[in-house]
């Protein structure tokens, strides 16, 4: 057994990780603050911090609304691209002939400029849920996807060739082995998608909505109400943030011998 | 002229079929793979008979194509020319037929020891908490009984390849595929695994093909050994090892052991200077 020192030495000191990123926000934060009341810039061209923070007090009723709804869209999008993303990888996978006439089309469907397409969707679809879902599932199916393939591609043929050996099934091959072993190509596909997610629901929500922060940030900002969009703004980053580490802690309950593989 | 001369021993083969003891048997397998220049010849004429409850090793150099002829014998890749007879049948499709047993260990980093042990039988079609019990009944035997619930991430190279055994020898297949199984260990804990092989053979009394390019581990496990040449790969001799059972360690001093391994070494290193490559 091999022990790698450096990890473990890294987790002597618990939470060190976490201070230095914290303070360096703390003080971009007060420099701002500094900054804008020195130069005397007007609020709504850019708001100190602590004008952001009193309208996120003042509206927070109504930011939660707004919140909820692009959250909705997001959590609806985002596992409809996990779903889609997993399924067209597996059935790429599976085959050759299959990966060189469909790998092309999902590369090519990337160069669609999808804000462009996001007015069509609205003429197609209405002001409803719908076009912010598609909106959304172009932006992260195509990360899922591509690094789920690359997760099958990872895969150990030996260790298929072991089952095959055995007379195991293609469907006991792909559940015991090759899903495994692209798990975690999945989920880091999984989360650079969620990052990306909230983005795709703002998309949508700015080219048409009657609800939603996107639909919130444009209409504060046609009321020059700057401190709103950022609190707005503010909560969209918090989101994207949540999303993010909530597929990490997923990570750790998928997987918990990779856990067990860092400290081996 | 060698396609027909296999094809008589096929034919012959078969019109013998039920007298046939042996577990296996190879009858001019030839392999070639295609090559920038035309085809590579990886075997050639390998004849083989390795009997029911028999213990054959295959020693020679590295490259020599006995993984090949392993991947052949389990169904993993098909012979250009001759045939593998199971029980005095030939068969074409012998997936699922033999345990193969890698170098590699090859367990599943996902799966617990208990997990990777089960895993030939659960491939084999039996449910998991069944095969997961058949397991656990056999890990003191395999000495891995405070181990059941571990990552393989955790145990060591001896004890991986414990496992890797016991999902071999789980399967419940008459034959025993093993490609080298102590390549990767150290001195020491190749020595005991060895030891351990033999006392767990003599309970289990399963046919096994044991591929090495170590003489002295080809004499002592087994009952006979075939001598391998370089690319083309084929038999430059087949011995039988005279040594009693049960063997143990020790034996690797005694004189017949010794001459045994003089010859076979002689035997190989000729054909590598006939053939220096």
């Amino acid at each position: 057994m091999s022990t790698t020192s450096t990890p473990i030495e890294h987790r002597a000191i618990p939470g060190l990780g976490w201070i230095i990123p914290i303070v360096l926000l703390v003080l971009l934060v007060v420099a701002w603050e500094i900054a804008v009341r020195l130069s005397q810039t007007p609020a709504w061209i850019l708001p100190p911090p602590s004008k952001i923070s009193a309208a996120l007090a003042d509206n927070w009723r109504v930011l939660l609304h707004h919140s909820w709804v692009t959250l909705e869209e997001t959590l609806i999008g985002l596992g409809l691209s996990f779903a889609c993303g997993v399924a067209t990888a597996t059935v790429i996978a599976s085959s050759r002939s299959i990966e060189r006439s469909v790998y092309p089309i999902v590369v090519a469907s990337q160069a669609i400029p999808i804000i462009a397409l996001a007015p069509i969707l609205l003429i197609w679809f209405g002001y409803g849920l719908a076009p912010k879902v598609i909106v959304i599932l172009l932006f992260c199916f195509f990360p899922i996807t591509v690094n789920t393939i690359d997760g099958f591609r990872a895969v150990d043929q030996e260790q298929v060739d072991l089952l095959r050996s055995l007379g195991a099934s293609r469907w006991f091959i792909l559940r015991t082995v090759r899903l495994p072993s692209a798990l975690p190509y999945v989920l880091s596909g999984t989360r650079i998608a969620a990052a990306v997610s909230v983005v795709g629901a703002l998309v949508g929500e700015w080219v048409g909505s009657s609800a939603g922060l996107g639909y919130y940030m444009i209409r504060s900002a046609s009321a020059f109400a700057t401190d709103k969009v950022f609190a707005a703004i503010l909560i969209t980053a918090v989101i994207g943030i949540a999303l993010f580490l909530s597929v990490t802690l997923l990570e750790r309950l998928l997987m918990p011998w990779q856990r067990v593989s860092e400290k081996a | 002229m060698i396609g027909t001369h296999s094809n008589e021993i096929s034919n012959l083969d078969s019109s013998l079929a039920s007298m046939d003891a042996a577990r296996l048997r190879l009858a001019g397998i030839e392999k070639a793979f295609p090559g920038p220049s035309g085809p590579v010849a990886a075997l050639h004429d390998i004849n083989l008979t390795v009997d029911d409850g028999s213990f054959v090793a295959i020693v020679g150099p590295s490259g020599c194509g006995k993984s090949t002829l392993l991947n052949i014998i389990a169904g993993l890749e098909q012979p250009s020319a001759g045939s593998v007879f199971l029980d005095g049948q030939p068969v074409v499709n012998r997936l699922g037929r033999t345990a193969y047993m890698h170098q590699r260990d090859l367990l599943l980093p996902w799966r617990t020891v208990l997990g990777n042990a089960a895993l030939g039988l659960e491939a084999a079609g039996m449910p998991k908490p069944e095969a997961i019990e058949r397991a656990r009944e056999l890990l003191p035997r395999f000495g891995l009984d405070e181990f059941a619930e571990s990552y393989p991430a955790v145990l060591s190279g001896g004890m991986r390849q414990r496992v890797a055994f016991l999902r071999t020898v789980l399967t419940d297949k008459p034959i025993l595929l093993l490609d080298e199984p102590f390549g990767a260990l150290d001195a020491l804990t190749r020595t005991s695994m060895q030891e351990w092989l033999l006392g767990l053979w003599d309970e289990l009394r399963r046919t096994i093909l044991f591929i090495t390019h170590d003489v002295e581990e080809a004499l002592l496990l087994s009952d006979r050994v075939a001598v391998m040449s370089g690319r083309p790969g084929h038999f430059l001799q087949i011995v039988d090892v005279p040594l009693p059972r049960p063997r143990y360690y020790e034996m690797i001093s005694r004189p017949e052991f010794v001459t045994l391994k003089a010859e076979i070494l002689d035997t190989l290193r000729r054909s590598m200077r006939a053939d220096p490559r």
